[in-house]
């Protein structure tokens, strides 16, 4: 494929990631965050935003960790341990840079980073462009559409449950339930975007 | 359970399938799992898959407890976990290819499920071999039960059979539920669950 084309399909995958492929509305990856940390929309936009920069980053580089390391030694096997140690030391690495150069940065995000390495999300994302077989250029698309796809996602949810914290809601439907049915609600209208691009 | 001493081999297995079963109380590790309920026979396979994995890391995490640095046991576990997915992973590519493609990347996500994690940790990095392993085996049974409690209706009323097989009346005479086997099904059963399960829950929970 030219450059070009790539450049077209990264885009439109990108665009697939964040709306019609929505990883968490669609895949349901990444759902224990979602539903323990969407009470708030300022916490939910700074674990989205760490979100989105680690999974374009892990994305890319699992991608050439496989391309080059496991599949000329024909390890592919052994790509899930690689990718949560990759995961697991980028975390890592960039918990102490924001602590070396961004104090504040830092206490902002602090809590999230470590929730991060256990997100399945990231992993998922990683897997579904090994087995989808993506270019470089649409595995970086790929990568950031989904991270803006959890992003959305997050923060619309926490925004509903924000005006929902004075509705009178069911004993029992309280909490989880009422967020499993809006996370359905928000999955139908996410469905609804099937075809505009592609 | 008790503080001191390790619980009943009848009481592990009571609290792993009701008691602490994670899905009721704080929707915790479905992620992995929800994803493959559209279809009863999926379901049934990453059950068995996630239950295997399950008890093998809760028996190796116990057997290894006195030997794994306390700082390090975190990736000790994940790597535990990971040898077993990818055991199963390459059994299930290998003897049957259909449903590894089916199951898609959802086989390799075991291993950042919550529910294993927190296994591991709460339970088999403290206790016997043998107790660890009945208790991770009837954890994944009862999460099991439940995704199939969520698998069972949405293949019914989405498809209109059972593991593939029509159903009398809902093959011919019922008008389809699409959006059951689409992912808003998932979301929508998994929270009727969850609200009748805490709706039963709360008297026992003021109990303790």
């Amino acid at each position: 494929m030219s450059i070009n084309a790539q450049l077209w399909t990264a885009a439109v995958t990108c665009f697939a990631a964040i709306f019609t492929n929505n990883i968490l509305l669609m895949y349901f990856l990444g759902m224990c965050p979602f539903t323990s940390v969407s009470r708030e929309v300022k916490t939910a936009f700074g674990l989205g935003v760490a979100v989105v920069f680690v999974m374009t980053c892990t994305a890319i580089l699992n991608w050439v960790a496989y391309r080059y390391i496991l599949v000329p030694l024909n390890l592919e096997f052994f790509r899930f341990i690689m990718f949560i140690i990759i995961i697991a030391a980028f975390v890592q690495f960039v918990e102490m840079v924001i602590d070396r150069y961004s104090p504040k940065l830092y206490y902002a995000l602090g809590i999230f980073l470590p929730l991060i390495t256990v997100n399945c999300a990231i992993l998922g994302a990683s897997l579904f462009m090994i087995i989808r077989d993506y270019t470089f250029i649409v595995t970086v698309g790929y990568g950031l559409g989904s991270g803006l796809g959890w992003l959305l996602a997050i923060m619309s949810m926490a925004g509903i449950r924000q005006r929902l914290a004075h509705a009178r809601i069911p004993r029992g439907l309280d909490g989880p339930g009422i967020t499993l049915i809006i996370a359905g609600l928000m999955a139908l209208a996410f469905i609804g975007f099937t075809g505009v691009l592609g | 359970m008790s503080p001191n001493g390790a619980p009943a081999g009848r009481q592990i297995i009571i609290d792993g399938l009701w008691h602490n079963n994670p899905v009721f109380r704080q929707v915790l590790g479905i992620c992995s799992t929800l994803a493959v309920t559209n279809l009863v026979l999926n379901t049934l396979v990453m059950c068995a898959a996630l239950t295997l994995v399950l008890a093998a890391s809760c028996l190796t995490v116990s057997l290894l407890r006195r030997f794994t640095p306390r700082n390090i046991r975190m990736m000790v576990q994940t790597l535990i976990i990971a040898f077993y997915v990818i055991i199963v992973d390459t059994s299930l590519k290998g003897y049957w290819p259909e449903m590894s493609t089916a199951l898609g990347p959802y086989v390799g996500l075991i291993i950042t499920n919550c529910i294993i994690m927190g296994r591991c940790e709460a339970f088999a990095g403290t206790s016997e071999p043998i107790p660890a392993m009945i208790d991770g085996f009837f954890n994944g049974l009862g999460y099991s039960v439940l995704l199939l409690a969520i698998a069972l209706p949405r293949e019914l009323l989405g498809m209109g059979s059972i593991l593939g097989i029509p159903m009398p009346y809902f093959s011919t005479g019922w008008d389809r539920w699409i959006i059951m086997v689409m992912p808003p099904g998932a979301f929508f059963m998994l929270a009727v669950f969850v609200w009748i399960c805490r709706s039963i829950k709360p008297r026992q929970e003021t109990a303790q």
